[in-house]
C-alpha cells in the first residue's frame, strides 16, 4: 500500500542523533524489524523491543481512554462534542513518536489520542473532558481543544481544516527561526477539500516550510467517505499539485507509520522539504459520541477493519519478538490503572472559579486599554467581565 | 486640518501622509524588533498596492517583507500561527473586503488563541487594510465593516483618522500583545499631518480624543468619519452658527465610552456617523451606549449617519448619494436641534 522510500544516508544520521540526545532506541527499520524477528538479539533489539513495548502500553492507554471517554460522556459527565479515536492508534503513536522534543504537533479536533501520544497525562486529558481546573487546556477547551504548550501541543482545533493555516505559520517561524524543527499538522480526510488545505499547501512548498501534513484517513468525513467526497480519493496525490512529496502508509502498521513519519520529518526538519503523509486508518465509533456510526457503513465493514485491528497487529508482533503474554497483560493493566487514575484525578479536580471566566480573553495589561468602555456597558458587563480582569 | 490641535511644541514632528506616517512606523518597527515581518499580496516587489510599504523590501530584504499568493486564508493563518510562535507579523490585506475569505481566521482563530490556551500563548498579530468607499469601486470594492470584528471579544480594532495617530497607534498595535485589526481608509491615505518624529512614540489603545470642542452636539466618529464629521462641524458653526464637538474614536474596541459619554453628558445630543451601514454597525453599538450612559443627559434622540444600506452602485450620482457626506452629518446635527426636519438619516 505504501509507496516505499529509500531512506538516505543523511536522514539515518538524523535518527541517530535523536536517539542519542532523547537516550531513547530510534524507530527501527523495517531491516531492524526483520533482524529482531530472525531473532538476533542483541542490546539494540533489546531497546527497540522495549520501545515497541511502551508503544503498545501507549496504544492501549488511548483505546482505553476512548471508551471511558465515551462511558463518562455517556454518564453526562463529559459536554460539548466528543470524538473518539479508537481503531486509529497505530497511527496517532506512531507519528507522533517520531517527533522531536522541539517538534510541534497541530492536529484537528479528534485529538485525545495525540495529547496522549505526546505525553500529556491522562489524568489531564480527562479533566480537561470533564471542565475542571487541572484539564491540560485549563477548563477551556474540552474535548476538540487538547493543549500543551510545554509539550509543544498547540491544539487541538475545532473547525475542519482551520489548523492548517495556522500550522503553516508555526512552519514559518520555526524557518525563520533557523530552529531545527519540524511541525506535524495533522487533519481528516475530510479536510483536503477545504480551500486552506490548497492555501497551506501551495505556501509550505513555495515558502520550503519544515511541516508534514499528516492526513488520517479513517474513510469518513463525519458520515460521508472518501469516495462520496474526494474526486481523487487517493488523496496523497494532491500534494503533486504543489510539487510536494506526499505518500501512503497503512496507518494501522505501527511500523510502517515510524518509518514514514521519521523518514519526512528528517527531511521537513533538515531540508526545509514539507509533505504530505496519508495513513489510512479506520475509525470503529461514530463521528462523535452522538453518532452510532451505523447510517453509513455496515456492521460488517466496521467487524472486518476490527479483525486486523493494530493494537492486535502488534502484540502479535510482540509476541513473535518473544515477548511474553504476561508483559502484554502487565502494559495493558498498566493503561487501564493509567485511565482510572485519570478518572478519579478529574473527578477530584475543582471547576475553574466563576471569577476567571475573562481570563486570558486579552493580554496582561490591557485592563488599562479597556479602562474606559465600561460606561454603558450591557446590563452585568462590569461583575461578569471587568471586574476580575481581562489578561490575567 | 486647521480644525485639529496641534500637538505640544516641545515634540518634534514633520509633515507626513498618512501613508508615509504608516511606512514610518513600519520601518521604525521593523528596525526596532528582529520579529517584526510584514507579510501579504505585493507588500514587496511591487512595493505595496497602495505603495504604504515602498521601498521596505529594499531595506529589509525579502525575509522581513514577504510577498504572498492570493491566499488570504493562508497567509492570514500562517501569521496567526507565527505569532503563537513569538513572532509578529503584520499582514497586509489590500483591501477590507478580501478580508472575508480570512474570515474564519481573524474570528475563528487569531481571536480564540489566547482565551483557548489559557493565557499561556497569545497571537500578536497586526493585521492592517483600508476599507472605504467613494472611487466607484462598487458593491464588492467599497465596504466599511470593521464593526463586525469589533463585536468579536479577543480581537482589538483600532481606526486612526489621522498621520499622527497613523503612526503612533500602527506601533502602538504591533507592540500590543493581542491580535489587533488595523483599519485604514483609501481616500485618507493622502492627508497631510503634523507627526512625531519620536520613533518612541506610541499612542495609548483604547483612548478616544476631542478633536475638535463644542457645546451643543458631539459628534462621534472614527478613520475618514471623522474628517467628514470635522468638515461638518466647521460649515454648521460657519452657516448656522452651531458648535459642535467632535470625538474621534480612533480605537474600536476597545472602545472609549467614557470619553463619548463625558462628551454627550456636556453637549445633550449625538450623532453617530460611520462609512459603514449603521445596522448592526459601529454607531449601532454607540447609540445603545449613550443611551445606556447619558440617558437623564439626552435632549433628543441619538442620530445616526453611514452609508446608505444598499450593495454600492458604479454610476457617480448614485455612489455619492449613498455615502455619509459632509451634508448629511449636517442635517442630522439640525435634525438633533430641532432646526430642520428629519432628513432621512436615521
Amino acid at each position: 500500500m505504501a509507496r516505499q522510500a529509500q531512506a538516505e544516508p543523511k536522514q539515518m544520521v538524523a535518527r541517530r542523533s535523536r536517539a542519542q540526545r532523547d537516550g531513547t532506541a530510534a524507530a527501527e527499520t523495517p531491516a531492524q524489524a526483520q533482524d529482531a524477528d530472525l531473532a538476533v538479539v542483541g542490546d539494540r533489539d533489546a531497546v527497540a523491543l522495549e520501545a515497541t513495548l511502551a508503544r503498545y502500553e501507549r496504544m492501549q492507554l488511548i483505546r482505553l481512554f476512548e471508551e471511558e471517554a465515551e462511558r463518562q460522556y455517556k454518564a453526562a459527565r463529559i459536554g460539548g462534542y466528543c470524538h473518539l479515536s479508537s481503531g486509529q492508534e497505530a497511527c496517532t503513536v506512531g507519528t507522533v513518536d517520531s517527533m522531536r522534543p522541539d517538534d510541534v504537533l497541530i492536529t484537528g479536533y479528534r485529538c485525545h489520542g495525540f495529547a496522549l501520544a505526546r505525553g500529556v497525562p491522562a489524568g489531564a486529558v480527562m479533566a480537561e473532558l470533564f471542565g475542571r481546573r487541572d484539564g491540560c487546556a485549563h477548563g477551556r477547551g474540552g474535548s476538540m481543544h487538547m493543549l500543551d504548550v510545554q509539550r509543544g501541543f498547540l491544539g487541538g482545533w475545532g473547525i475542519v481544516g482551520g489548523q492548517l493555516p495556522v500550522a503553516t505559520g508555526a512552519a514559518l517561524a520555526l524557518r525563520r527561526r533557523q530552529r531545527r524543527a519540524a511541525v506535524l499538522c495533522e487533519l481528516g480526510d475530510g479536510a483536503v477539500n477545504v480551500g486552506a488545505w490548497h492555501e497551506s499547501l501551495n505556501l509550505a512548498a513555495l515558502w520550503r516550510l519544515p511541516i508534514v501534513f499528516l492526513v488520517v484517513n479513517n474513510g469518513y468525513g463525519m458520515g460521508t467517505s472518501v469516495e462520496r467526497s474526494s474526486a481523487e480519493p487517493e488523496l496523497y496525490r494532491r500534494a503533486a499539485a504543489f510539487r510536494m512529496h506526499g505518500e501512503r502508509v497503512d496507518g494501522d502498521d505501527l511500523d510502517a507509520v515510524m518509518a514514514a513519519s521519521e523518514r519526512l520529518l528528517a527531511a521537513a526538519r533538515e531540508d526545509f522539504v514539507p509533505a504530505v503523509l496519508e495513513a489510512v486508518t479506520y475509525r470503529y465509533r461514530g463521528h462523535s459520541v452522538a453518532d452510532a456510526g451505523l447510517a453509513y457503513r455496515t456492521r460488517e465493514e466496521i467487524a472486518e477493519h476490527r479483525s486486523h485491528d493494530p493494537i492486535l497487529r502488534v502484540a502479535d508482533s510482540l509476541r513473535r519478538r518473544g515477548v511474553s503474554e504476561e508483559a502484554l497483560e502487565r502494559a495493558r493493566l498498566c493503561a487501564a490503572r493509567d485511565v482510572a487514575e485519570a478518572v478519579s484525578f478529574a473527578e477530584h479536580s475543582p471547576d475553574p472559579e466563576l471569577s476567571s471566566l475573562a481570563r486570558g480573553v486579552y493580554a496582561p495589561g490591557s485592563d488599562a486599554q479597556f479602562a474606559r468602555m465600561l460606561p454603558g456597558s450591557p446590563f452585568g458587563e462590569e461583575q461578569l467581565v471587568f471586574a476580575a480582569g481581562l489578561g490575567r | 486640518m486647521s480644525t485639529q490641535a496641534p500637538p505640544p511644541p516641545a515634540v518634534a514632528t514633520e509633515l507626513l501622509t498618512y501613508r508615509e506616517a504608516l511606512r514610518a512606523a513600519l520601518r521604525e518597527e521593523l528596525a526596532r524588533d528582529e520579529r517584526v515581518f510584514l507579510m501579504g499580496e505585493e507588500v514587496g516587489l511591487f512595493e505595496g498596492a497602495y505603495k504604504v510599504s515602498a521601498g521596505l523590501l529594499a531595506e529589509f530584504g525579502p525575509e522581513r517583507v514577504r510577498d504572498t499568493p492570493i491566499s488570504e486564508e493562508g497567509f492570514v493563518g500562517a501569521g496567526v500561527g507565527a505569532a503563537m510562535l513569538g513572532e509578529r507579523p503584520v499582514v497586509e490585506i489590500m483591501t477590507l473586503n478580501f478580508l472575508l475569505v480570512a474570515m474564519d481566521m481573524v474570528v475563528n482563530h487569531a481571536a480564540k488563541v489566547r482565551t483557548m490556551f489559557g493565557g499561556e500563548l497569545g497571537c500578536p498579530l497586526v493585521i492592517r487594510t483600508p476599507a472605504g468607499a467613494g472611487n466607484q469601486l462598487t458593491a464588492q470594492h467599497s465596504q466599511s465593516f470593521e464593526g463586525w470584528f469589533a463585536g468579536t471579544p479577543g480581537l482589538k480594532v483600532l481606526a486612526p483618522a489621522t498621520p499622527a495617530d497613523a503612526k503612533g497607534l500602527l506601533k502602538a498595535a504591533i507592540r500590543d500583545d493581542d491580535p489587533v485589526l488595523f483599519v485604514e481608509n483609501l481616500p485618507i491615505y493622502k492627508q497631510k499631518g503634523e507627526v512625531p518624529s519620536d520613533p518612541d512614540h506610541v499612542e495609548q489603545i483604547g483612548r478616544a480624543k476631542v478633536v475638535r470642542p463644542g457645546s451643543d452636539v458631539t459628534l462621534v466618529a472614527h478613520s475618514l468619519a471623522t474628517l467628514r464629521a470635522l468638515a461638518a462641524a466647521e460649515r454648521l458653526q460657519q452657516e448656522h452658527g452651531v458648535s459642535a464637538e467632535v470625538v474621534d474614536l480612533r480605537s474600536l474596541r476597545p472602545l472609549d465610552s467614557e470619553t463619548v459619554a463625558a462628551s454627550v453628558a456636556h453637549t445633550n445630543r449625538a450623532v453617530c456617523v460611520e462609512e459603514g451601514w449603521p445596522s448592526y454597525g459601529v454607531t449601532a453599538e454607540l447609540a445603545a451606549r449613550i443611551q445606556h450612559a447619558c440617558f437623564d443627559d439626552l435632549d433628543a434622540p441619538v442620530e445616526r449617519v453611514g452609508m446608505a444600506e444598499v450593495p454600492l452602485p458604479y454610476a457617480k450620482p448614485l455612489e455619492l448619494a449613498a455615502m455619509p457626506s459632509e451634508e448629511r452629518v449636517a442635517a442630522a446635527v439640525l435634525h438633533t436641534l430641532g432646526m430642520a426636519p428629519n432628513p432621512g438619516s436615521g
